[in-house]
């Protein structure tokens, strides 16, 4: 999981750690430095010393493959929930991989006990014994292990790095620096650390993200050089550690960047979403709680429809407490929530219940585009297909809701404007709490014979008919990829080839100058 | 560190540069080099830019390079050369421009204005500067898309790799019944 999918998972890791695992146990916790896709930068090193458990950090591809038959070895062996922390650099690059000999898995058989499995009090307070006593045996192993390796080229410097860091640090410093590698981060091998600092003149750690090595090498009264030099924020790379430790810059063309217009990511041409927004943005006086997903862009222009939105599962749960709070106060904005289907399923349905319970006057809107968008179309309990492409029965999101209670149920094909105009209108004008859904396949997805039955899935594109255009670029504010307008011609015109005939602009034409072609 | 060459491919979500660095990685490493490839790619199915970074060499540590190192820049799209140019080093560095413009939702808007002269204004920096129409060589091919592949052709005479074995490479990433129209197309790269 990425790392704000493990603050989700930390509730069962943290008492994991006190039962113990059985069999092995490995979970892939991957970091966003950078925040190349991500809310947040946290550092989930911490999650491991928090919980007590062990920690692998691998550099490349192969070290993600050798560290993982180790990281099985030491779960097996110490009964521990063991993390392989990786970081997007790692998960994104490709290096070359030998490959070792498979091994036969085998089943460990169940055996009632109690005082191991089952955390209630009584019994989580040998648990816990069990877990610092454990914690003390992984210190030990953590000083001799074989994942911790000594490169020794003379003690003017001496780097500890593990990770991404290393490979840039081996990048910078070449042969000219010692190196303390660490494949085991948690617990940390303080007393070789020691042993290696007491070496070397000067001691650098090199790490993305916090201090975490260096504040637990600082504890231990072993003095080195680190996030004084080294940034907090963002991603590492050569570069940065040159500059950083080394003074040292790499000389750039100069030029005038000023000019260069960026490239935001935008809504697909036929997003099914882009009509909805349209709507929802013209509405007065609301406040638009969003969620994760490829909705999350529906905040940028021209769109402008989105407020805020927090994490996975903010769209129902922040509005249903901003829904209480204006209550409260008396304050007359309207408050819309939006999810889409997977995240209805995977954690908007909790909140749902809550705000319908509750009779919170809230507007929530499951954008259903029937698979999960932006991760790259995988399926979802909605979608009818199981992960493996089976078939299954479709969880029913209006069936859902009706058994919650919630009263107020609009369906929408937002394809047609009109359905999610008039929709929006009741139910923003209705007291309590109010479900839209709107429902109408991705415009990446590959068609199912469903989508093409319930949908039709016509994609023949539109175009501008350039004498009934009046030049006033209403079109241009669905933000859709397809329309760009002509200058010269004041003229808006549509790209044929990225237009996919979702036909949503030529209903916000006033002047019906956009058609579909060869119609 | 000496010896290893450092190269860029950048463009627009969809156009084919993570294809064209992994079949330069896979020759790579069919002529026993150390080879490491590294894709920034956000949100780039929604529009955004595609960076992707082939490294190679004897031995190659970071996957990713910082500013004014690399060795060849190849733009797939020419907005793109002149957003990644500080990527170029300064001593010696080559850029492949693809003479092709994909709008940003900034100019399609009207808010800014898509900079025609770009590839103009990255030779005014970069004496070694190549500008040729991979999109028009692969359409006259038969498709527009395989425009990758004419660029990656232009990349490999770049770095003077002609000799390796690409038909294999070609094999091994390109569905069959695009492979002869591919093979075509990396030729026509070879010789633009």
């Amino acid at each position: 999981m990425k790392h704000v999918g493990l603050n989700v998972a930390a509730d069962p890791l943290c008492t994991f750690a006190y039962t113990g695992v059985n069999g092995g146990m490995v979970f892939i916790s991957a970091d966003d430095p950078g925040l190349h896709s991500s809310q947040n930068e946290q550092d989930n090193r911490f999650y491991a010393k928090f919980a007590k458990i062990t920690m692998l950090e691998p550099s490349d591809s192969q070290e993600c493959k050798d560290m993982m038959k180790a990281a099985f070895e030491i779960s097996e062996t110490y009964d521990t929930p063991v993390m392989m922390r990786m970081t997007t650099r790692v998960c994104h690059s490709k290096s070359l991989v030998e490959y070792g000999e498979p091994l036969p898995q085998k089943k460990k058989e169940y055996v009632r006990n109690r005082a191991k499995f089952d955390p209630v009090p009584a019994m989580a307070k040998g648990m816990h014994t069990e877990v610092e006593k454990r914690w003390k045996t992984l210190c030990a192993f953590a000083e001799t292990s074989g994942l911790t390796q000594e490169e020794w080229n003379g003690g003017e410097i001496g780097i500890v790095s593990a990770g991404a860091a290393y490979q840039y640090a081996k990048e910078v410093f070449g042969d000219g620096a010692s190196y303390l590698k660490l494949g085991l981060t948690c617990p940390l091998p303080i007393e070789r650390i020691r042993a290696f600092g007491d070496k070397v003149k000067t001691l650098y750690v090199i790490e993305e993200l916090e201090p975490y090595i260096e504040e637990q090498l600082r504890a231990a009264g072993i003095a080195c050089v680190g996030k004084s030099r080294i940034p907090v924020e963002g991603e590492l790379n050569p570069d940065i550690v040159r500059k950083a430790l080394l003074g040292q810059e790499t000389p750039t063309f100069q030029y005038d960047k000023s000019i260069i217009p960026i490239r935001p990511p935008m809504l697909c041409a036929g997003c099914p979403h882009v009509g909805f927004f349209y709507e929802l943005a013209k509405q007065k006086d609301v406040v638009m709680i969003g969620d994760i997903g490829c909705y999350a862009l529906s905040g940028n222009p021209p769109l402008n429809a989105k407020d805020f939105a927090l994490c996975m599962g903010s769209g129902f749960s922040m509005a249903h407490g901003a829904a209480k709070i204006c209550e409260k106060f008396g304050d007359s904005h309207k408050i819309v929530g939006v999810v889409g289907d997977s995240t209805f399923f995977h954690t908007g349905m909790n909140s749902l219940l809550e705000a319908v319970y509750n009779n919170s006057n809230v507007v929530l809107v499951v954008v259903d585009n029937r698979i999960t968008g932006m991760t790259g179309h995988q399926e979802n309990p909605g979608s009818g297909h199981r992960l493996n492409g089976e078939a299954a029965f479709p969880a029913d999101i209006e069936g859902v809701a009706r058994a919650f209670g919630v009263k107020d149920i609009h369906k929408v094909n937002p394809m047609v404007l009109s359905e999610s105009r008039e929709a929006l209108k009741a139910a923003l004008a209705f007291q309590g709490p109010s479900l839209i859904i709107t429902r109408y396949p991705c415009a990446l997805k590959k068609y199912s014979k469903e989508d093409f039955e319930e949908f039709g899935c016509d994609r023949t594109p539109y175009a501008v008919d350039e004498d009934a255009c009046i030049g006033c670029r209403l079109c241009l504010r669905l933000g859709c990829p397809a329309i760009s307008f002509d200058k010269g011609g004041k003229k808006a015109v549509i790209d044929r080839v990225t237009c996919v005939g979702c036909g949503v602009c030529s209903q916000v034409c006033p002047k019906n100058a956009i058609g579909k072609v060869g119609v | 560190m000496s010896g290893v060459k450092n190269v860029i491919l950048c463009g627009v979500g969809g156009q084919g540069t993570i294809l064209a660095s992994r079949i330069l990685s896979i020759c790579l490493i069919e002529a026993g080099y150390d080879v490491k490839m590294s894709e920034i790619h956000g949100m780039s199915q929604r529009g955004g830019n595609v960076t992707t970074q082939v490294r190679y060499g004897e031995k190659v540590y970071s996957p990713i390079i910082g500013k004014g190192s690399a060795d060849v820049l190849v733009a797939f799209e020419k907005l793109e050369a002149l957003r990644n140019l500080s990527d170029v080093r300064t001593d010696g560095g080559t850029v492949i421009i693809n003479d092709f413009a994909i709008q940003s939702l900034l100019t399609l808007q009207g808010a800014m204005e898509y900079p025609d002269d770009a590839a103009e204004r990255v030779r005014a920096l970069v004496k070694d500067t190549k500008v040729i129409d991979a999109t028009g060589l692969a359409t006259d091919l038969g498709n527009p898309k395989a425009a990758n592949i004419v660029l990656l052709g232009a990349t490999v005479k770049a770095l003077g790799l002609e000799s390796l074995d690409w038909d294999y490479a070609l094999e091994q990433c390109v569905k069959p019944e695009f492979l002869e129209m591919n093979k075509l197309a990396f030729k026509a790269g070879l010789e633009a």
